[in-house]
């Protein structure tokens, strides 16, 4: 399959009057054409700094990639001026965000705000834009789209209008879609339409995304690959089935024990232990040392190196290595 | 809408009733009478100028009278300009003070709101500083001290404009300096935070996924919800600049309504100053009501008539 993005070595830090933060330390990861990939974590270890990176909307200053790259298609992202970034954003790769409630510009139509980024990057004329903009809320479920047009975002409901921010994602049919977080604001049954939308969408135009969540429920329905990550590193990547039923990584393992699972109700929710680590001075190790259960001396002083347990499935931990796998001779 | 300006129409009626009563007895409140500086007046000749201007009357039917006036907009002769009606010195100075007050909130507003953005997209930066510090002076020079300041540096040392009058573009320029600056400095700082708190929306970010250019986000997507307060406080400066006017007018000699207003409390001119009175709560009851209707323009979710059934 083809490389649609590669993510080399990314660092990001957010400099502030405490010190520099190292939001991101390190991250690389590839995406193919029409994949789905999540990125899974807790809050605060760097996921949608991640995603902000790729489309260098990172608020700058205070914010700075610091090393590493972002290639898509071919085209180094980092080095780009904001002119030419302009022109990828939104045509080639696009973002939508968090909460559907606060995404949309109260004062503009939906028509407007659908269409001003296709006016923007061709050349069309109004009543072809509106056209387009009518098929794309067709394709993303909205009924009536022609007096929807003119309608202002506070006359929708919560999950109406996430789908208008879908749909203004998608209307310069850009190749990446980046999903910060699109169901946590929304209802659960609100959340399955949305899963089941992007499913759609995927299907039809064959769109490549990149989910980022901190929820493994949205992650089971639509992922094709899992990277996990903590305190600004991938510490475990691999396709579905390989992280749901091969975790590694006692961190990954700690994610799914804490999630609640329909056909054992029997069984407790076990919670991860204590708190990230502060990345305002990250720890030298592996940065889950601290709330590791099987945490070796070793994890503290030296950060592990990557081990592949198959083509697609990545993990840095030292218990894959071959010292750690001995059974521990007393 | 209609039904929301008819009922807009008739509270705007009410108000200037209101303001209308509360002046008549506040105004025969006031010790003294217009005749009281005429010399060689003897009581006879008191009693009929009383009596011409139905001064002998009651107080309660001199208060129908002046309603009857105002409801037919036709105050009758001024008692100090006796060549003259009230209407026709509104008439004639209206326009001269509707000019100066209309440019200077133009000037204020379009000055206020560029320097404003201009501030807040270069946060912390030195246009930001210079702007504000520009702005904290406006604010706390008086617009008269101002006035003055202007008169000796820019018409008498260096002779740059004319220093008072009102017939020219040149003769403005000093007047609507000195009287937009305050103004002008509220609106650039009010500009300038309500700027500052919507470009971090999350809509703002939208936008700039969408990769449209910074000059459209700035003013389709920040400006047009950054100008709700600068919309808000638009009533209360009008009435700000309506009686700087009167100052304003004074200092450059501006022929303008103004200096009406004032000779006709001092001097007890009943009918001039229910006149100025009636018609410049109106003009500010009105001009109000255009700032609720902008609110509706630039915001959607404010709805001028009568609730939708959701």
């Amino acid at each position: 399959m083809e490389k649609l993005l590669q993510v080399k070595d990314l660092h990001v830090s957010f400099v502030t009057y405490g010190g520099e933060v190292q939001a991101v330390r390190g991250v690389s990861f590839d995406l193919h054409k029409g994949e789905t990939l999540a990125i899974v974590g807790e809050s605060g270890c760097g996921k949608s700094v991640t995603a902000n990176s790729i489309m260098k909307l990172i608020p700058s200053p205070p914010g700075k990639i610091t090393a590493g790259k972002i290639i898509y298609n071919g085209q180094e992202l980092v080095t780009k001026e904001e002119k030419e970034m302009r022109h990828i954003r939104g045509v080639d790769i696009s973002m939508i965000f968090q909460d559907p409630m606060t995404a949309l510009n109260p004062t503009l139509t939906i028509g407007e705000q659908l269409t001003e980024g296709l006016r923007q990057h061709q050349q069309i004329s109004r009543q072809a834009a509106n056209q387009q903009a009518m098929d794309i809320l067709d394709l993303v479920g909205i009924p009536n789209p022609k007096e929807r047009l003119r309608q202002y975002p506070h006359q929708f409901s919560g999950g109406m209008r996430q789908r208008i921010v879908i749909a203004m994602a998608l209307i310069c049919e850009p190749e990446l879609l980046i999903a910060d977080e699109p169901t946590t604001a929304l209802d659960v049954t609100i959340q399955a339409q949305i899963l089941e939308l992007f499913e759609k969408i995927q299907k039809e135009t064959g769109i490549a995304i990149i989910l980022i969540t901190h929820d493994l429920g949205v992650v089971a329905k639509i992922a094709d690959r899992i990277a996990v990550m903590y305190a600004g590193k991938i510490i475990e990547v691999g396709d579905k089935r390989e992280i749901f039923y091969h975790a590694s990584h006692p961190y990954t393992k700690g994610l799914l024990l804490s999630v609640p699972r329909l056909d054992r109700p029997e069984e407790k929710l076990i919670p991860i232990d204590g708190t990230p680590p502060d990345l305002f001075s990250p720890p030298v190790g592996c940065p889950f040392t601290a709330r590791c259960p099987q945490a070796m001396e070793v994890c503290e002083k030296v950060y592990p190196y990557q081990t592949a347990l198959s083509d697609t499935h990545q993990v840095e931990c030292w218990l894959q290595d071959e010292k750690a796998r001995k059974p521990a001779v007393l | 809408m209609a039904s929301y300006i008819i009922k807009r129409f008739l509270i705007m009626i009410m108000t200037v009733l209101v303001i209308a009563t509360l002046t008549f007895f506040l105004m025969h409140a006031i010790p003294g009478s217009p005749f009281n500086e005429e010399r060689g007046t003897n009581d006879v000749v008191q009693a009929n100028l009383e009596a011409h201007y139905h001064l002998n009357e009651p107080i309660y039917i001199q208060y129908f009278i002046y309603l009857k006036s105002i409801a037919t907009l036709d105050f009758g002769p001024s008692i100090k300009h006796p060549t003259e009606s009230v209407n026709e010195l509104l008439g004639r100075g209206f326009p001269i003070s509707f000019e100066l007050g209309m440019v200077t909130i133009i000037v204020a507003v379009l000055s206020g709101i560029v320097l404003g953005v201009l501030a807040a997209l270069k946060h912390n930066g030195f246009i930001d500083y210079l702007a504000m510090a520009c702005a904290v002076l406006g604010i706390s020079i008086p617009n008269f001290v101002l006035a003055t300041l202007l008169i000796q540096k820019m018409a008498v040392d260096w002779e740059l404009l004319p220093p008072a009058t009102w017939s020219s573009p040149m003769h403005m320029i000093l007047p609507t300096m000195a009287l937009a600056t305050g103004p002008m400095a509220i609106i650039a700082r009010l500009t300038r935070s309500s700027m500052l708190e919507v470009l971090t929306q999350d809509y703002i970010k939208t936008a700039k996924a969408k990769g449209l250019k910074p000059y459209k986000i700035v003013i389709k997507h920040a400006l047009k919800n950054a100008l709700m307060p600068v919309v808000t406080i638009l009533g209360t400066l009008l009435a700000g600049i309506l009686t700087g006017t009167f100052v304003i007018e004074k200092i450059f000699a501006i022929p303008g309504m103004g200096r009406y207003f004032i000779e006709a409390i001092n001097q007890r001119d009943y009918p001039l100053i229910m006149g100025t009175t009636v018609f410049y709560s109106f003009f500010l009851v009105f001009m109000l009501f255009l700032v609720d209707i902008a609110y509706g323009v630039l915001d959607p979710r404010i709805k001028l008539h009568k609730k939708e059934s959701d």
